[in-house]
């Protein structure tokens, strides 16, 4: 065992590990919180929506296929004088958050966006025969009927930030992606790259798990 | 009750304009159950949709008790739509709720009534449609009929004086149709609401309506009592929509017709008379021979009917039109 991975330091992974979860956490509260109000605004400004807005829809649709055109390594170089303003530093567990707030917040609000259109018209017009507010119909009806949608899109997004969270250890965000580079790329030890990318996937693993489980206890249909 | 006046709708498709409904006259009265017939696209849910304004009108005023509707503001119309109960084909109960939680949402929208009240009156409702044993399942546990029947029961939560029934049986097999159309009698006749449900089956009429209105095109094109509009249509697709329920093929009454011998009436009793051993009498006293070609006896929400077509032979054949006449019969001569 200890011959196999010679050059593993479990410590070190320790590290890296929480480094990493604490990205994915961080990032992914804030991409949830940012995400989920910016999905609903592009739902409702929507073609043939409550609140169909062309030329409001028409920018949120452009600013957030830009974000989402920018390939993430670019995002993490171009963001840093805007994270440094932030968060005091680029480098880190809190250098990395911003970035990956940016670059995963466009493509969750689109899954949103998406996962309230599967909602029956016929469902919000019942809730508006009842007399609803427009606030009501979105918090009483629009998003506990797409809950299920939601909790897979936060799934699939918590997933994409994994590997984004590898792409930050490139400018220096610490975490496995950061190990895998530096040690097992940069010093050709492979022992260290097995570890890292073993344990990324038995992230990956855990989190579509407890995704689909969530999904699974709140459908209802 | 209903007041439409003048009401017209267009939609905008591309840069064109297509109407839906021509400039409408209607009036519903209060606590009568109004049935709106039509083919599929002669604009039935776009005039139902108008009197709670899910739908906005082109022009035309629409008042109901008294207040135009058509120019409340945003919170007025609030207000108003809880006076309105609304059902439709597919339910549209909110999946992610349990039946007592849909049946509680208006309530809770309103959010006038504590919280206690509203689960009274969630039980009484729950009651009252007979799901009383189904109050913590999802809707995706119930059959069409009990999903109808959760309908139903939110549509009444808030007291409303108005139910709107959009093709309620539709999407039903005959038999859930026909308790879900007794039970929308029942809450009319005990709750004294008053009911415009919409539908594309003069049997759906026939059952629950007191009057209806025939919609072809985005035009009424008859409208009166169901008596009357269902024994005797006058437009093709009124005539249309009973033959269809009554099962009749034209063409084979059409045969039956030209082959009988001597003259042919048809004859129409509405109430106590259809009981009434009027051929038989008539046979009797007037010495007339009669087949009968084709007929029914059946009711029209309360009132039993018959309606018969007879073919008359030997007798005074003017002595036997006056005799049935005289009985309160409605008498046609057909040849
Ligand atoms: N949102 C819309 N945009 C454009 N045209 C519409 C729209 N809604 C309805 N129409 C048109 O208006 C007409 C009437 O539609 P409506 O839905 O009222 O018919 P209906 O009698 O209820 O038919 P069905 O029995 O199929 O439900 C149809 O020709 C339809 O194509
Ligand atoms: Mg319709």
């Amino acid at each position: 065992m200890d011959e196999l991975f010679r050059n593993v330091d479990w410590y070190e992974i320790g590290l890296a590990c929480l480094d990493t979860l604490l990205m994915l956490g961080g990032s992914l509260l804030f991409t949830v919180l940012l995400g989920l109000p910016l999905g609903v605004l592009l739902f409702l400004t929507g073609p043939r929506q409550l609140f169909e807005n062309r030329p409001l829809y028409a920018v949120l649709s452009l600013v957030v296929n830009a974000l989402r055109s920018l390939p993430f390594i670019i995002l993490l170089i171009v963001m840093i004088p805007l994270t440094v303003l932030l968060t005091g530093t680029s480098l880190g567990v809190a250098g990395a958050i911003p970035p990956l707030v940016a670059g995963a917040t466009p493509f969750f609000a689109r899954l949103v966006e998406t996962a309230l259109r599967e909602v029956d018209r016929g469902i919000i017009e019942a809730v508006q025969a009842m007399g609803a507010t427009t606030r009501q119909i979105v918090l009483r009806a629009l998003l506990p009927e797409a809950l299920p949608g939601i909790i897979a899109a936060v799934t699939v997004t918590a997933i994409t930030l994994v590997s984004y969270t590898a792409m930050a250890g490139v400018v220096g965000a610490g975490g496995l992606g950061d190990l895998a580079i530096r040690f097992g790329y940069q010093r050709f030890q492979t022992d260290v790259m097995v570890v890292t990318v073993v344990l990324l996937l038995v992230l990956v693993q855990v989190l579509q798990t407890i995704g689909d489980r969530l999904v699974l206890r709140f459908s209802r249909k | 009750m209903i007041e439409f006046h003048g009401v017209h709708k267009s939609y905008r498709v591309g840069d064109r304009t297509v109407p839906a409904l021509r400039p409408i006259d209607l009036t519903v009265r209060a606590g009568e159950v109004f049935g709106l017939i039509g083919h599929s696209g002669a604009g039935k849910s776009t005039l139902l949709r108008l009197i709670n304004r899910l739908e906005e009108p082109s022009g035309g005023r629409i008042v109901v008790d008294g207040v135009d509707v058509t120019a409340l503001d945003a919170a007025g119309l609030r207000r108003f739509r809880r006076q309105v109960g609304m059902i439709f084909q597919h339910f549209n109960l909110l999946a992610s709720k349990t039946v007592a939680d849909n049946v509680a949402m208006p309530l809770r929208l309103a959010g006038e009534l504590p919280r206690r009240a509203i689960e009274r009156r969630v039980e009484e409702l729950l009651a009252r449609v007979g799901l009383a044993d189904h109050a913590g399942k999802y809707p995706a546990q119930l059959s069409g009929g009990q999903k109808q029947r959760v309908g139903i029961a939110r549509a009444l939560a808030t007291e409303p004086k108005i139910l709107l029934c959009d093709e309620a049986t539709s999407a039903l097999d005959p038999q859930t149709t026909v308790q879900v159309l007794r039970l929308l009698a029942e809450i009319n006749r005990e709750l004294g609401l008053t009911v415009v449900l919409i539908t594309h089956e003069m049997d759906v009429i026939r059952r629950v309506c007191d009057r209806v209105a025939v919609l072809d095109k985005g035009e009424v094109v008859e409208q009166g009592p169901v008596t009357e509009v269902f024994l005797h249509p006058r437009h093709p697709t009124t005539q249309g929509f009973v033959q269809e329920a009554e099962h009749v093929d034209p063409q084979a009454c059409q045969e039956a017709l030209a082959r009988a011998p001597g003259r042919v009436v048809r004859l129409t009793v509405l109430g106590a008379a259809t009981y009434a051993p009027l051929l038989g009498t008539l046979a009797r006293e007037t010495g007339i021979d009669y087949s009968i070609l084709e007929g029914r006896i059946d009711r029209i929400k309360d009132t039993p009917y018959g309606q018969v077509t007879l073919a008359l032979e030997g007798g005074d054949f003017e002595a036997a039109l006056a005799r049935l006449r005289a009985a309160g019969a409605h008498v046609e001569v057909l040849r």
